[in-house]
């Protein structure tokens, strides 16, 4: 969400190199990040990728299926109980999630107070403005569901390295040829970003003046073009080079896993948890 | 309540579109949006063009197609990064599913565009997991083929380094990221109808489609499409300029047959121009869904005289199905649901049908060719 809250006002209008270069840098470093939090010693670092693959999908749905405050609540207090056990810093998951989503939904939640018909819950004298009960709920619903969630999905994210995210993702019956190209984006995405960052810094190293919006968007769309033209021309070495290797069209994978006592024991803990929420939910 | 006078109202849908504006751009729906419900069904609505888009890349490109698919999804991935500045001082992220389906055709931009969305969704949380089917449908499907239905009709039977081509790699690009904004504000808008509590309070999105579809169109519409439709022309122009053989690859006959790409295309895009004319039809009514009273309904609509065909046929009609419950079950809820699933199998089927229909039509057509 962070790199997609979209709109920046620009008085300076170089700043757009800036910004672009900014977001790179920032997706590039939170990455190792996750990567570096993956390799610490944690309880969800210690289980099967498979296991939690499983259990935050399940606990994802049971989240959406909730019809009850207090279980989501529970959720997210449970989300952060893990991420706590996990060694991720304690202000990292609410930052993350308290800052950057609920900015944006709750900016989008709050004409919702106000707008929904229900009974009065509070009048704001000034405005000549009523909260509604059933505004409030609805507002905390959309909130708590969706810092919820967020928890969830960035406790896998950063305890999990990427790559047995994808093999975990092959248990879910994805296709071996999609779990491919997946990994395969993911890696060259890095790339493509590392391009693209050098482009903008030689552009940027080069520059005196300053640009206008025209000439901005014209150095935008040579580079978006050039890395059109680099991917594609990239896709045909990789290519060759997976044919030079036995590629022929079928894929193999490696599957290390192996489900421990301890991962059998927290998969029926994650589950019972979905449950749970899901019958006290509704 | 001071809800019923005018002007209040119109001042709340403007602040909504506003905040919508200052907020979002890039129409990422994450988790907790939207109903496991509507979530599953958009699953369902993109699963055909997902099957399309993988047939049509195994048919054309066979095995050189994996690491084209992931290095183009890896730049789709790059570009909805980059700040574009539009007129007016700010700045926008295009999708890039403009510049996919010009270059690979809409089926395998859908599969490019969705790659990229479900790497973002689970390895960068940007964009819910559950609403994967929704996000993909809206940016990966409806972008790529209005978009390169646009530019074919603008492109068709010019040469590559036409001017027309960048009017409608232009349009494309924005007609393109405005619907699926009207798709985005239309997911929103049904949730209030659809789900809510017992007393009435919405569960997930609040808001309703009067609100919705304008809170995400117009700030759609005057930025996100605009870099889109932008990008792409100026894309498309330095390809002209500089690197015409990337364009000429793009109109083999191999990607693209002469039967006439808009032909090959009818079917899909007359479903979304039918679920775009379709939906707001069915539920911006309040309600019933237009054309569904019952007949006590069509008399209060001032209809005092009812039909006595129809009479005869109401009590035909309501007996399975009547008001989405099965009363022969007792349990309304369950009975809301069953009703649900079987109104998903009947789509999915009709869905497939039509998949069917076209992959035969393109398969008779190659024949002749041959």
């Amino acid at each position: 969400m962070e790199n997609t809250s979209s709109v920046k006002r620009s008085s300076n209008r170089s700043d757009i190199l800036e910004h672009t270069l900014h977001g790179i840098t920032e997706t590039l470093e939170q990455a190792l990040f996750a990567e570096e939090i993956s390799a610490r010693k944690g309880l969800f670092q210690s289980l099967d990728a498979r296991v939690k693959v499983i259990s935050v999908l399940a606990l994802l749905i049971g989240v959406a299926l909730s019809h009850s405050l207090l279980v989501l609540l529970a959720i997210y207090f449970l989300a952060l109980l893990f991420a706590w056990t996990s060694a991720i810093p304690a202000g990292l998951l609410i930052k993350r999630v308290w800052l950057a989503l609920p900015f944006f939904t709750g900016l989008i939640a709050l004409p919702a107070l106000f707008i929904t018909p229900g009974p009065a819950f509070l009048h704001l004298p000034l405005l000549g403005l009523v909260i509604t009960q059933t505004g409030l709920t609805t507002a905390a619903f959309l909130l708590l569901r969706v810092s919820t969630s967020a928890s969830l999905t960035l406790l896998l994210i950063l305890t999990t390295p990427w790559n047995t995210v994808l093999s975990a993702l092959g248990v879910l019956r994805v296709p071996d040829v999609f779990i491919l190209i997946l990994g395969m984006t993911y890696r060259y995405i890095y790339l493509l970003l590392h391009t693209a960052n050098d482009m903008f810094l030689s552009r940027k190293s080069r520059m005196v003046g300053r640009m206008d919006t025209s000439e901005n968007q014209k150095m935008l769309a040579a580079i978006s073009a050039t890395l059109l033209d680099k991917s594609l021309n990239l896709s045909s070495e990789v290519y060759l080079a997976m044919q030079s290797r036995g590629y022929r069209g079928a894929v193999v994978t490696l599957k290390p896993f192996r489900m421990q006592p301890q991962d059998w024991l927290w998969l029926f803990i994650f589950l019972g948890i979905t449950t749970l929420a899901i019958i006290l939910g509704r | 309540m001071f809800l019923k006078s005018r002007p209040i109202r119109f001042l709340f849908v403007y602040y909504a579109a506003l905040l919508v504006w200052l907020s979002t751009t890039a129409m990422h729906i994450p988790d907790g949006y939207l109903s496991p419900l509507t979530c599953l069904i958009m699953f369902l609505i993109v699963l055909p063009f997902w099957v399309i888009g993988i047939r049509k890349i195994r048919e054309t490109m066979n095995a050189r197609s994996v690491p084209l698919i992931a290095l183009l999804s890896a730049f789709s991935f790059v570009i909805m990064m980059f700040n574009f500045p539009i007129p007016g001082g700010t700045t926008a992220h295009a999708i890039g599913a403009t510049i996919a389906a010009i270059i690979l055709g809409p089926e395998a931009a859908t599969i490019v565009v969705s790659i990229a969305l479900i790497i973002q969704a689970f390895f960068f949380g940007d964009g819910g997991i559950t609403a994967l089917g929704a996000n993909s449908f809206n940016m990966a499907v409806t972008v790529s083929y209005i978009s390169y239905a646009i530019y074919q009709a603008f492109s068709k039977g010019q040469p590559l380094t036409s001017p027309r081509r960048l009017i409608g790699a232009a349009l494309g690009g924005w007609t393109g990221v405005t619907a699926a904004a009207f798709f985005a504000g239309v997911e929103f808008g049904i949730q209030p109808l659809l789900f809510k509590s017992a007393n009435g309070t919405p569960l997930y999105a609040p808001y309703p489609l009067p609100v919705s579809i304008p809170a995400m169109v117009i700030p759609h519409a005057i930025l996100a499409s605009v870099a889109e439709g932008l990008l792409a022309a100026l894309v498309v122009a330095y390809l002209q300029r500089s690197n015409i053989a990337v364009l000429q690859a793009a109109e083999k006959p191999a990607l693209l047959n002469e039967a006439g790409v808009l032909r090959k295309l009818r079917v899909p895009l007359i479903i979304l121009a039918a679920l775009i004319v379709a939906t707001p039809l069915g539920l911006l009514a309040p309600g019933t869904a237009w054309g569904e009273w019952g007949t006590e309904q069509l008399a209060s609509q001032g209809l005092s005289f009812i039909p006595a065909g129809l009479e005869k046929l109401s009590g035909l009609w309501g007996a399975p199905l009547a008001g989405y419950n099965l009363h022969a079950l007792g349990n309304a809820s369950l009975g809301y649901l069953l009703s649900a699933v079987l109104g998903i199998v009947v789509v999915t089927i009709v869905v497939w049908l039509f998949t069917m229909l076209i992959t035969a039509g393109s398969k008779t057509r190659e024949r002749k060719n041959s």
